[in-house]
């Protein structure tokens, strides 16, 4: 089957789309009466509250706008009255299955505010802690994208096991299992005690198994193959041009991963590959996940091999009265999303003037009409679960 | 990557007519940004995107900000000649009267200027293909009242789509030349910017007119100041008869 030309008589010329030379041409089929749909804001495959106003030509779609805002709560103006500090909890609730990398992220734009060091074993840590969040996140998002698919509850249950351990040992760490609130400007809250450590190598040592079962028990699935295997194709040079990040652009075989391109923290001291996609569609979305959380587990592996004794807060760190001199930062992290990044302005206050998320949720949904243009309305729910949005760093 | 006076230097040659100013950024991360002019800023965008040796192909991030109108207070030193009744040089004429003698004085004043605000959005842009970046360019309204359009950037980056329709809705910034310019986070029929500096949070968010004394008063005072004929009404119906 060729992935371009979808099934039926529809005809949309996806490459007209390209930049902004609207409208696509749609051949309508039958008698061309179009019939609107308003899937959300409480349909239960938009992961929270979203909505996606769908124009339907009997099966197929030939206009999808998205209607976002409905958990809009301005967190970027709270954290403009708040002291930076107090921001970090509020970073917990964007995008809630990986708080732990949306701290890193603010601590990271912070820190290079303010030219702030980081002690050695504090980079470790983040590190371990940072890669723990993209292995749950990317198993919840297949196991998600698999029950949309219909395959009711057995792969996310196998995946929420997983996340189970990974969410106790966050518990255990840092009090919480998912608002962890961990990380600080220079350093972190808790150092790992001896046994934390040997917990978490105990959860590395059993998670190759659990992927290889989770690839065994889907990756050469029939009705996988056949529901993603050339559905929802984004070509390489419209996810650049529209700003898409993390897994959803390197599915679609462009090789730019940050902690490649950055070497923020101390990435450059592991060995790691970056997966890439050939296709662009959603098997390759679902594949390069599958394939990232090994390259985690091979990043764990040496991260909590390596990890050396030490302070695990900088003694120069300012806690009180903090107050960065004037200017403008940003910085960014590969979050298990997509880019995520903060841009912060200070006037030499303790609150920042502009507090910026830039959230990659919101930024690779910009495609979401493009890659769902003639595709059938029970592959727009696959193709929307393949993006892996948060509604909460979508909405913010 | 370039520095940014060669990149501006490099815009300037290849651009006729283009205005381009370097804002410097003394924080510590050192991300100076280029400040562009509107009428060129499509082109300088082209010429990022698509010159070989730079090749910003990808808009990372588009934020609003807003600065509002400054109040810059000065003290100054002012010498001035003042006339001054003092003693004579032999204290004062022998009937008593003094004499009046021409003075400097020198005070200090505090000279009030007001520095006119704008609004401005910054847009961070990486290079994919060369892998490097940040290049920061930013460009500014002439004001935060009435002329507060700005060209967008979005038929060069698709990335801008939803960012600048954010922008659009929080702070009021108009791009002209985007193709779907609504608000996104907002509701269609909200009034204010919520993100601009002096936004003023409305006071019947969740509009209740129950008899509790706070609640009561805001509501009050709420349908005083927006339909002054129904206060009276409001007012006999609230008040609990005792």
């Amino acid at each position: 089957m060729n992935p371009s030309v979808p099934m039926g008589s529809s005809v949309i010329d996806t490459e007209k789309r390209e930049g902004w030379n609207r409208p696509p041409v749609v051949v309508p089929e039958g008698d061309g009466e179009l019939l609107e749909v308003a899937m959300g804001p409480h349909h239960p495959s938009t992961h929270g509250v979203f909505r996606m106003d769908v124009a339907l030509d009997g099966e197929r779609v030939v206009r999808l706008k998205p209607v976002f805002g409905y958990l809009h709560r301005n967190h970027e103006k709270i954290a403009e009255g708040a002291s930076y500090l107090s921001s970090m909890p509020y970073t917990d609730r964007l995008d809630y299955f990986c708080s732990l990398s949306n701290n890193w992220a603010y601590a990271l734009a912070v820190e290079k505010l303010t030219a702030q060091e980081v002690p050695e074993r504090t980079e470790y840590l983040r590190v371990i802690l940072a890669e723990f969040t993209r292995i749950q996140n990317h198993a919840s998002t297949i196991g998600f994208l698999l029950q949309e698919m219909g395959a009711s509850g057995t792969p996310l249950m196998y995946a929420f096991r997983e996340r189970e351990k990974i969410l106790d040992l966050f518990e255990s760490l840092t009090g919480s299992r998912m608002m962890c609130n961990y990380m600080r400007f220079g350093g972190c809250r808790v150092d790992v005690s001896s046994a934390w450590l040997e917990a978490a190598r105990k959860v590395v040592a059993g998670l190759p198994a659990f992927v290889d079962e989770f690839e065994a028990l889907l990756s050469s699935n029939e009705i996988l193959m056949a529901r993603c295997q050339g559905v929802g194709v984004l070509r390489p040079a419209l996810a650049v041009n529209a700003g898409i990040s993390g897994p959803m652009l390197r599915a679609s075989g462009v090789n730019y991963d940050i902690r490649k391109v950055d070497h923020y923290g101390i990435y450059d001291r592991f060995k790691f590959r970056v997966p890439l996609g050939d296709h662009g569609d959603i098997y390759d979305r679902y594949m390069v996940r599958v394939l990232e959380m090994r390259e985690s587990i091979v990043i764990l592996e040496q991260a909590i091999r390596d990890l050396p004794a030490g302070p695990i807060m900088d003694p120069k760190a300012k806690i009180r009265n903090f107050r960065p001199k004037p200017g403008e930062c940003y910085g960014r992290i590969e979050a298990p999303k997509g880019e995520l990044g903060f841009y912060l302005i200070s006037d030499g206050g303790p609150n920042p003037y502009r507090y910026r998320v830039r959230p990659p949720s919101l930024i690779n949904l910009t495609v979401l009409e493009d890659m769902c243009l003639g595709q059938s309305v029970a592959d727009v729910v696959l193709i929307f679960g393949s993006v892996d949005i948060v509604l909460g760093e979508v909405d913010r | 990557m370039k520095t940014i006076e060669e990149i501006k230097a490099a815009i300037e040659a290849a651009i006729p007519g283009a205005t381009v100013a370097v804002v410097s950024n003394p924080s510590p991360c050192a991300q100076h940004s280029l400040l562009v002019a509107h009428p060129s800023a499509l082109q300088v965008a082209t010429f990022l995107r698509d010159n070989p040796e730079l090749t910003f192909d990808y808009l990372s991030n588009v934020s609003g900000v807003d600065w509002p109108d400054r109040e810059i207070a000065e003290k100054v030193k002012v010498t001035r000649q003042v006339t001054k009744t003092v003693d004579g040089p032999d204290g004062g004429k022998p009937d008593g009267t003094k004499i009046d003698q021409t003075v400097d004085e020198t005070v200090e004043e505090t000279h009030k200027r007001v520095e006119p605000g704008f609004l401005e959005s910054v847009y961070h842009l990486y290079s994919i293909a060369l892998k490097h970046g940040p290049l920061v360019i930013r460009m500014r309204t002439a004001n935060r009242t009435d002329q507060t359009t700005m060209p967008s950037l979005t038929p060069v980056w698709r990335g801008a789509e939803l960012q600048e329709r954010e922008v659009f809705d929080l702070y009021g910034i108009v791009f002209s030349g985007h193709p779907d310019l609504r608000r996104i986070l907002m509701w269609d029929g909200f009034k204010d910017f919520p993100m601009r500096k002096d936004y003023v949070d409305p006071d019947d968010f969740e509009y209740e007119p129950t008899p509790h004394d706070e609640v009561l008063k805001r509501a009050q005072a709420h349908s005083a100041a927006n339909h002054p004929a129904t206060t009276d009404a409001a007012q006999e119906g609230a008040a609990p008869s005792q």
